[in-house]
């Protein structure tokens, strides 16, 4: 960690005062401050639904407060449009980095921006040249005139710095930066806010991960039910604080792991591969077991998954359940079979938006709740309520529309639709990624009483207390391969990541 | 090899390429530069109306009304014309390209600040432009004995071996594609269209830019008004019906992503072409003319097929030595 | 939001009746212009309240409604088929062909159900099949399609329809009530069932939400589409049989420009463009009410081309309307 400045005697590079938003129905915002300092890093930390996104969106100018003051430099600005925002100099990088996949790396750092020749015309010329000049900065090999689309998401991320220098922003807010990111990749970033600090930019930075706040963050700032219930150093403060503050509970790490009688192999997967994606995919899995997929980013156990239960079709391979030889071409065959998947993304491949809770849930089980067919609205609310509840959703009602939800309560849609097809094995792919830590013990405590009834568990995860405090077994992939296999009685943390990254026992 | 069949201009050019060789076999003399230059201008009004439809897709929306505004512009051309043929010409120009604008903007404000989707939006312009032309000609037609020479004779005036048609074709060509590349609102035209929620953050007025997109298409749609009308010398309600299939198909043709964000303008000129030559071509070789609209059709099929191929996005490769491969 | 009202364990079903709901549903307002432009209709016009009149007026919406019953399905799946107009040119074509070489009016049918079903096919397997986009396909498959039409026909015109081919667009069933407008009725109720009440309709909403996650629900996602455009092309195939019997000619540019109207009138029907929503009760009303209308100017002897304009600005209006209303609303309650 750099040292800490003095930056209780600097003047704020931005401050917000008794900021309030309101939408229709929610008070996202009320009365909260935030002061960020040049050369600073300052964690902004919070449930999900704690007012995190709507004050980066008011520091952007996509929102309007509704009351408060914005300073720039001690002076009152507005921010009418995004546009103003980047003017004076605040600028954010994003979830996923969203940038321009057909557009070039260079007008991808310039876009808005660009530099003109005398006519009021972009200089190509020179607009190649400075975005060089940039990605050299951010210690980026990259070539400016490639298309976006071709690089990685890494490099994406150098391309989205380098376009928060190209506008010499003072301000840069970073939302969960690392959270697409191999271990590798995390640790370049954190030297490239290393460096951004070193150059006086004051650093909003936004994350779920504990050890990476207290890895580069200077100052914290908590937010609960919208509003700031607390802020200080980083070095004043503890872990357990910091969570208590947010929940304003105390929630111990602790993972409501229960013993079960491991029974007889359910599922058997031998010579699993696929052309580009993994290979040599080996494994048993056992009645009531909790199997721990772990590895980094990118290591292909999303992609061993998905083609497991049919959505990509593997190259070669056999898959046994219950003894029996399986062939499994769409995930309407695998729930016919007792295979579930709950995938890792839950906007875009779980919950379906538009769509009331209850018919969410009984989607893959409308075999059971129609008859010849037809609907029966009547068995539809009552599978729906019986796994909602099992699984303590919060909501007004089954007809609300699942959009409506808080990310944790739609994730226990996500899960009740799965488990209501009464499943033998189920596959949960990163079953607590981006949900707040209520939600998430839920989702633990319900996955050990799944267990305990007998259902064989995937567990993919990129978590490592959740892997070590959760699975029977693990298996590590790296690059598409089981590089590691561990009991629960060796399990280490060590050991997990030293299997991900490659690196040998000696070295 | 691969990279260049990737291009889909490249792609583009050796199809037209092959399809003129095709036609040669039958036809030798349709390769003459003079034809070539025939065909050429035959198809000027389909290459600036493609621009502007161009400009409009790249935003992710889609402009119905394109056919309907300039039949209506036509009209109005043909009526100042008819009313008061001493109005020098390029003010009646001015007067249908600013009309067709105003008539884009329309379509644009009503996408931009009601949210409506685009192709509702322009389904119904097309209807409600078309019927405006029956309320001012109350259905008549304006034959070419009421326009005034200069009226008729400026499309078809030489300037350089060139008809003036085709070199305003040029002349939108040079000016769109000046747009398109180095000036910030083509930019944005892209970026709207190829990311819509990082184009809000990178500081671009969505809604505004694909305003500004259906202006632009509104103008062109305008100009083109005028250059029908006095090309063919005859204004009527039903003038260019149904040609907004036309011009959509070019743009499919040449490449443009019907999803937004994925286009160029030679593509545009290119994808007209291509249409113009076959349409050119059928009565030269002895395929009936009404064989036209089937081949167009499956060209458009085959185009599209052949550019979801090239913009399939590669599955991720994780294997180290499926990466070599 | 919703979890201001905590429930600890049991949550209800509904919190607003199915009454309640209805009431401020789109179909409502629907009903509302309905009404309105029926009582306008019967002051403006002696003419409009007669039977026989109302029955002929019938006529003009019946087969666009037919397959818009169809499209709406498709619609809602999130696609767009605009080559049905060109599958009704391309049917009344073959059936025009086989009268030709000398068929009666049994294969005639067959023909007609042929023609659309295959159709229908082609579109459904390039769009699930190749995976291309539906709005691009079919409009390569609308020039396609009638192009064909044309290369058949040219200039020319079948005629010397059967006789007792002239049953389907002419015919009455009882009393007023043609043939056509008993089968619209009936469709109407097949395809309410259908989207409403069955598995089926369930996916058609799943997938046009959220295709994706449809898949990953085991919603057969490609089988459902194929059979929505296969639906599309019979229905097409079956408007084509009313209306070649009702006019007893066929030229390749019969039906031109109807696939605009038959959006129009999903669209006005409430079934939202983007799709996931709408459903077919609206589009009933929205057939009847774009049916009225024009029938209501026919009398006042305005020209079509003028209730195409009506047609457009209602089409903007309806949606724009409640948009409108919403935010002045938003507004008075700042």
């Amino acid at each position: 960690m750099l040292q800490e400045t003095t930056t209780s005697r600097l003047k704020p590079a931005i401050a917000l005062e008794g900021i309030s938003k309101s939408f229709p129905g929610v008070r996202a915002l009320s009365e909260v401050s935030l002061s960020l300092y040049p050369g600073s890093v300052t964690a902004l930390i919070g449930e999900n639904g704690a007012g995190k996104s709507t004050l980066v969106k008011i520091l952007t100018g996509i929102y309007q407060p509704d009351a408060g003051v914005i300073r720039v430099d001690g002076e009152e600005t507005h921010f009418p449009t995004a546009q103003s925002a980047a003017y004076a100099g605040v600028t954010a990088i994003h979830q996923e980095t969203v940038l321009f996949d057909e557009l070039s790396v260079a007008e991808n750092i310039f876009l808005g921006h660009a530099p003109r020749n005398r006519f009021g015309l972009i200089d190509w010329k020179k607009l190649n040249g400075d975005a060089r000049e940039l990605l050299r900065r951010v210690g980026a090999e990259i070539d400016p005139t490639i298309r976006l689309r071709d690089l990685g998401i890494a490099n994406k991320h150098m391309v989205a710095i380098a376009r928060a220098l190209s506008i010499d922003a003072s301000v840069v807010i970073m939302d969960e930066p690392t959270a697409a990111l191999s271990h590798k990749e995390i640790h370049e970033l954190y030297e490239l806010i290393d460096r951004l600090k070193a150059d006086g930019k004051a650093i909003l930075f936004i994350s779920h991960k504990f050890d990476e706040i207290f890895r580069i963050a200077d100052r914290y700032t908590v937010f609960r039910d919208g509003g700031m219930v607390g802020e200080g150093l980083i070095a004043d403060v503890t872990q357990d604080q910091l969570v208590k503050m947010m929940v304003g509970r105390d929630v111990g790490q602790v993972f409501p792991k229960v013993d079960v009688a491991i029974g007889e192999p359910v599922l058997t997967v031998s010579g699993y591969r696929h052309p580009t994606e993994f290979e040599d995919i080996n494994f048993e899995l056992r009645r009531g077991e909790i199997l721990g997929f772990y590895g980094l980013i990118g290591a292909g156990r999303s992609e061993f998954m998905q083609s497991l239960i049919g959505i990509t079709r593997p190259s070669a391979g056999a898959v046994k359940l219950d003894g029996e030889v399986l062939v499994i071409r769409s995930p309407a065959e695998a729930i016919e079979a007792g295979i579930v998947y709950v995938p890792e993304e839950r906007g875009r491949q779980g919950a379906i938006i538009g769509l009331p809770i209850f018919q969410n849930v009984t989607l893959p089980s409308l075999h059971r709740t129609s008859r010849s067919g037809f609907l029966k609205l009547a068995n539809e609310f009552a599978l729906a309520r019986e796994y909602t509840q099992r699984l303590d959703l919060r909501a007004a009602s089954l007809d609300q529309d699942v959009g409506t939800l808080s990310g944790g309560n739609q994730q226990k849609v996500v899960i009740a639709k799965w488990l209501a097809t009464q499943p033998k094995v189920i596959i949960l792919d990163e079953p607590t990624k981006g949900i707040d830590i209520g939600s998430k013990a839920a989702v633990h405590a319900f996955m050990s009483e799944l267990a305990g009834q007998g259902l064989s568990v995937i567990m993919v995860s990129s978590e490592i207390p959740e892997i070590t405090g959760m699975a029977d077994r693990v298996i590590v992939m790296r690059e598409g391969r089981i590089v590691g296999r561990f009991e629960r009685s060796e399990l280490s943390a060590e050991k997990l990541v030293r299997a991900a990254a490659g690196i040998s026992e000696a070295a | 090899m691969a990279k260049i069949l990737k291009n889909r201009e490249i792609l583009l050019v050796v199809a037209i390429a092959a399809l003129l060789m095709a036609i040669t076999l039958r036809f030798p003399g349709f390769v003459a530069p003079a034809n070539l230059a025939r065909v050429y201008n035959d198809t000027s009004i389909l290459i600036i109306l493609a621009l502007g439809q161009m400009a409009v897709i790249l935003t992710r929306c889609i402009d119905l009304s394109m056919a309907a505004n300039l039949a209506l512009c036509g009209m109005v051309a043909a009526m100042i014309n008819a009313a008061f043929p001493g109005v020098p010409i390029p003010l009646v120009i001015l007067a249908v390209v600013v009309l067709g604008a105003l008539l884009g903007s329309i379509n644009g404000l009503l996408v931009w600040k009601l949210d409506i989707p685009p192709i509702v939006v322009t389904l119904g312009t097309l209807t409600i432009y078309r019927g405006t032309i029956f309320l001012l000609s109350n259905g008549a037609w304006i034959n070419a004995h009421q326009m005034s020479d200069a009226f008729k004779a400026l499309p078809r005036a030489p300037l350089a071996g060139l008809p003036v048609l085709s070199w305003l074709s040029v002349l939108a060509i040079a000016a769109v594609y000046l747009l398109m590349t180095r000036t910030p609102v083509g930019r944005a035209f892209f970026a709207v269209g190829g990311n819509p929620h990082a184009a809000v953050y990178t500081g671009i007025d969505v809604g505004r830019t694909r305003f500004l997109a259906y202006c632009l298409s509104g103008a062109l749609a305008g100009l083109s008004g005028y250059l029908w009308v006095s090309r063919y010398a005859v204004a009527y309600v039903d003038i260019a019906a149904g040609f907004e299939l036309d011009i959509i198909a070019a743009c499919v043709i040449g490449g443009i992503s019907i999803a937004g964000g994925i286009g160029s303008v030679p593509g545009a000129v290119l994808g007209s072409l291509f249409l113009g030559v076959i349409k050119n071509a059928l009565p030269v070789v002895n395929i009936s003319p009404f064989a036209q609209l089937a081949i167009s059709g499956t060209v458009i099929i085959i185009a599209v097929a052949v550019n979801a191929r090239a913009e399939k996005r590669k599955g991720r490769v994780i294997l180290k030595k499926a990466e070599a491969v | 939001m919703a979890e201001r009202t905590l429930s600890p364990r049991v949550i209800p079903d509904r919190l607003q009746s199915r009454g309640n709901r209805l009431l401020k549903s789109w179909e409502s307002l629907l009903l509302v212009v309905a009404v309105l432009i029926f009582t306008i209709n019967s002051f403006a016009s002696p003419y409009f309240l007669d039977p026989w009149n109302l029955s002929d007026a019938t006529f003009n919406f019946t087969e666009k409604a037919m397959i818009a019953f169809a499209m709406a399905l498709v619609i809602i799946a999130g696609e767009i088929d605009l080559s049905v107009a060109s599958i009704i040119a391309l049917s009344s074509t073959a059936m025009g062909l086989a009268v030709s070489f000398g068929f009666d009016t049994p294969v005639l049918i067959a023909v007609g159900l042929g023609t659309g079903l295959v159709c229908g096919m082609i579109n459904g397997l390039l769009i699930t099949g190749l995976g291309l986009p539906s709005i691009v396909v079919t409009i390569g498959t609308m020039s396609l399609f009638r192009g064909l039409s044309f290369i058949i026909l040219g200039d020319k015109a079948f005629t010397g329809y059967p006789a007792s081919f002239a049953y389907f667009g002419q015919g009455y069933v009882w009393w007023v009530f043609s043939f056509e407008f008993v089968l619209f009725a009936l469709f109407a109720a097949i395809y309410s069932v259908l989207l409403h009440k069955t598995n089926f309709g369930r996916a058609v909403y799943a997938i046009g939400n959220n295709q994706t996650a449809a898949l990953f629900s085991g919603v057969r996602v490609g089988r459902v589409k194929f059979i929505l455009f296969l639906l599309t092309g019979l229905m097409a195939g079956i408007a084509s049989i009313c209306l070649t019997s009702r006019l007893g000619s066929t030229r390749p540019s019969i039906a031109l420009g109807v696939e605009l109207e038959v959006v129009t009138m999903v669209v006005l029907g409430g079934v939202s463009i983007l799709g996931g929503s709408g459903t077919i009760p609206g589009v009933v009303l929205a057939a009847f009410i774009m049916g009225m209308v024009t029938f209501g100017f026919g009398l006042l002897n305005v020209p079509g081309i003028v209730m195409s304009i009506f047609i457009g600005v209602l089409l903007i209006s309806v949606i724009a309307l409640p948009i409108l209303w919403a935010r002045a609303r938003r507004r008075v309650a700042h």
